[in-house]
């Protein structure tokens, strides 16, 4: 289904960044790649940041503290039988939130013992992680940093071979991974500001691929477009399209031209519906015709916004729209599609 | 409930109206003349801006006198209400019928305007100039996700008031923003106060006032440590910053108050926008328990693009096993496919059906309207008409 390499290098990305509009599934997408790029016993940490415990419910599990937790076993590799190749990997999941991530932080980087404890009773956390601006999205890129570029500082904490991120809708994306950019106005010099230009260095690097989920519409396209556009105006590496919940294509485009013009041999399908047993009811063959010409005026509108993702200059990658919903079976079940276009 | 609803014919088992949730009339809230806001909220990406614009457009031609007031509106449905450009002034939009004597206007919130009108208005020209330089303002009003929450609360506070005093809207309908908990809203004025009278910022202002006795060796721990992990720089600009918002702030939270104690009043609707998907209507059920928990007046749950119910009363496993005999004579029959898209559909429906009738199994008194999806996207007031009228129950 691709059309084009669908992640050149993607094999030195070592954090995947997934965002995509409300709605599209992009949780359910990082989910999928976690599994995906878990095999030929590879490790991967799955993150979340929006405190929705989406991957808990997902994975079914009770809700993820901060700390991570070994949540699922990777997708199995497909090609057997050459040593590890063929077995799968594990996937750890961890949910961030800003207040955690502060206290970790301080404690791993500054000695400041009663001044610390000191620092949340006198309100400085909750300033820091609710009110005072940026910092909250600086604490939670700041803890994922730390998971992909583990350093002694983190003593005895398992090191991933790739780190999925459930990150902030595309219209927030750019602002949320730019932190330089957001604290620019704030800190010049000092021990914030290197440290952030530390992490825009990963963020910006062949390290990193932010890959955009969408559905076939056109505001959710026309939000991944200015997405790709406003990563590109900082310099993030943007991965690949995903273009989710793609209706099925069971029926010709030729035979949906016909539908659509009002082609349909009525008498035909009515005559069809009795040779199968069905019996014919008032407004069954009508109600048919009516439902096929919906569908057709519905993949007509995907095709065009197909074209409009295939001009973006980007990977795409596809998944279907799952009839019965999404489960954990249905995870492994895309997180297999995606390998198959060359992710994970 | 209305005439036109229950008089609708509908067709085939799937057709029924699932449970017995009441169905919500929404012309009976817009004709309300003591409805005076109605607030939309849900998670991401359910449709409540497009929700929004149509009700206010519904309402407008219906006779009230309307005003939109929208956060992040897509931008050809902005173009065609007339408020592509940001000037936090309501506008009027063109092409509303004016038959009945209504009217419309739109404003897409610009949350920094919003924020440095308030310091405007409530500090000298002195202390204001000296507030919108400092780099913290400079952040907090343009980007903290949270200051879309705060600014939303305010200007639907400016608007509502204007609109008393002046006479020029009899409706306010307003769109939330899409926050993550996307209620934080609601939160908002209690957020701020305990921020404002929290131990922080007396932290933050004791140098400027002298040391107080009582704090002080803690106010020492707290500032080293700040410089310390902050720098000295970014310490004295944060404190510039809260010295200065300290006196601004005091009016913006008594306004905050005020518009919380409004959007508890009778005049106010909330309608809890969802999708016919688990996530969604589980967000759904959570605004609607702590709209309650708040005493906000819930008017009921919208159910957007809801797969529309298909004619006919063939079930998906029949349409399965008589595509399947088709097939057999004729691998690429054209019957086949479209008896196979009816499963789909039949199938997606039930699916969508039992989640909101598990939804009204657990909050039975929610009046529910759901809204069968358009085939396109909405962009101009002929869509926005049609999604009014079906969510009015007109087919």
């Amino acid at each position: 289904m691709s059309h084009t390499d669908p992640a050149p290098g993607h094999g030195q990305v070592r954090l995947h960044v997934v965002t995509g509009k409300g709605g599209t599934g992009k949780s359910t997408v990082a989910a999928a790649l976690a599994l995906a790029l878990a095999s030929h016993g590879r490790n991967v940490l799955l993150c979340e940041v929006e405190g929705r415990q989406g991957i808990a419910r997902m994975f079914d599990v009770d809700p993820l503290p901060y700390a991570e937790r070994r949540i699922a076993t990777g997708l199995v590799g497909g090609d057997a039988g050459h040593g590890r190749a063929g077995s799968a990997g594990t996937v750890h999941a961890l949910h961030i939130d800003a207040e955690s991530a502060l206290l970790e932080y301080l404690a791993m980087y500054y000695k400041l013992g009663r001044a610390g404890r000191a620092l949340d009773r006198f309100g400085v956390t909750e300033f820091a992680t609710t009110i005072a601006p940026g910092v909250r999205d600086v604490l939670l890129t700041g803890k994922v940093y730390e998971a992909v570029e583990r350093n002694s500082r983190n003593r005895g904490a398992t090191t991933y071979d790739a780190v999925v991120l459930d990150a902030p809708p595309t219209g927030r994306i750019a602002r949320f991974l730019n932190v330089g950019k957001e604290l620019a106005g704030l800190a010049k010099v000092g021990p914030i500001r290197s440290q952030a230009d530390t992490m825009m260095t990963l963020f910006r690097s062949p390290h990193t691929a932010i890959h955009l989920v969408t559905v076939l519409e056109e505001m959710p396209v026309q939000e991944t477009w200015d997405g790709i556009e406003e990563l590109r105006g900082d310099g993030l590496p943007v991965g690949s399209v995903v273009v989710n919940q793609v209706r099925p294509r069971e029926i010709d485009e030729s035979v949906l031209a016909t539908v659509r013009t009002g082609g349909v041999d009525e008498a035909a399908l009515g005559a069809d519906l009795e040779a199968a047993g069905v019996e014919i009811t008032p407004h069954l063959v009508d109600g048919l015709v009516a439902e096929a010409r919906d569908h057709a005026e519905r993949r007509a509108l995907e095709e065009a916004q197909r074209a409009v993702v295939d001009g973006f200059g980007v990977p795409v990658l596809e998944l279907p729209r799952l009839p019965g919903g999404v489960d954990l079976g249905g995870l492994y079940d895309l997180a297999a599609r995606l390998r198959e276009q060359g992710l994970g | 409930m209305s005439a036109a609803r229950s008089a609708r014919t509908r067709v085939g088992p799937l057709a029924a109206r699932p449970g017995t949730a009441p169905v919500l009339d929404v012309d009976a809230m817009l004709d309300d003349p003591g409805t005076g806001i109605i607030v939309c909220c849900g998670s991401g990406g359910v449709g409540k801006t497009t929700t929004s614009a149509a009700l206010a457009l519904r309402a407008a031609e219906r006779g009230r006198r309307v005003v939109v007031l929208t956060i992040d509106p897509a931008r050809r449905l902005a173009q065609s209400m007339g408020i592509a450009q940001l000037d936090n002034t309501p506008r009027p939009v063109l092409g509303v019928d004016d038959a009945a004597g209504g009217s419309l206007d739109a404003m897409m919130l610009d949350m920094k305007r919003t924020f440095d009108e308030v310091v405007l208005s409530q500090a000298t020209p002195e202390k204001a100039r000296q507030i919108l330089e400092n780099p913290f303002y400079i952040a907090l009003s343009s980007s903290f996700a949270g200051t879309q929450e705060y600014m939303a609360m305010e200007k639907l506070g400016q608007i509502h008031h204007d609109a008393r005093v002046e006479g020029t809207y009899d409706l306010i309908v307003v769109d939330t923003p899409p926050s993550r908990s996307a209620l934080d809203f609601l939160d908002s004025p209690e957020r701020l106060s305990s921020f404002l009278d929290g131990r922080f910022v007396r932290v933050m202002l004791a140098p400027a006032r002298g040391p107080a006795k009582l704090m002080s060796a803690g106010v020492g721990l707290i500032t080293n440590a700040l410089t310390k992990v902050l720098g000295g720089q970014m310490l004295r600009d944060l404190q510039t910053f809260v010295a200065a918002l300290d006196t601004v702030f005091g009016g913006f939270r008594a306004r905050a108050q005020k518009t919380y104690a409004l959007l508890q009043a009778d005049g106010t609707a909330f309608l809890v926008v969802a999708a016919p998907e688990p996530d969604a209507l589980r967000e759904a059920a959570y605004f609607v328990e702590r709209l309650g928990e708040d005493d906000m007046p819930l008017a009921g749950l919208v159910v957007n693009r809801a797969t529309p119910p298909p004619l006919g009363e063939l079930s998906a496993d029949e349409a399965m096993t008589a595509a399947a005999r088709v097939r057999k004579r004729d691998p690429r029959s054209l019957t086949a496919g479209l008896l196979r898209l009816h499963a789909d559909r039949v199938r997606a429906v039930e699916r969508e059906a039992a989640l909101v009738e598990r939804f009204g199994a657990a909050h039975p008194y929610v009046e529910t309207a759901v809204i069968p999806a358009l085939p396109g996207d909405v962009h101009d007031l002929d869509g926005l008409r049609r999604v009014a009228a079906l969510l009015a129950g007109e087919e």
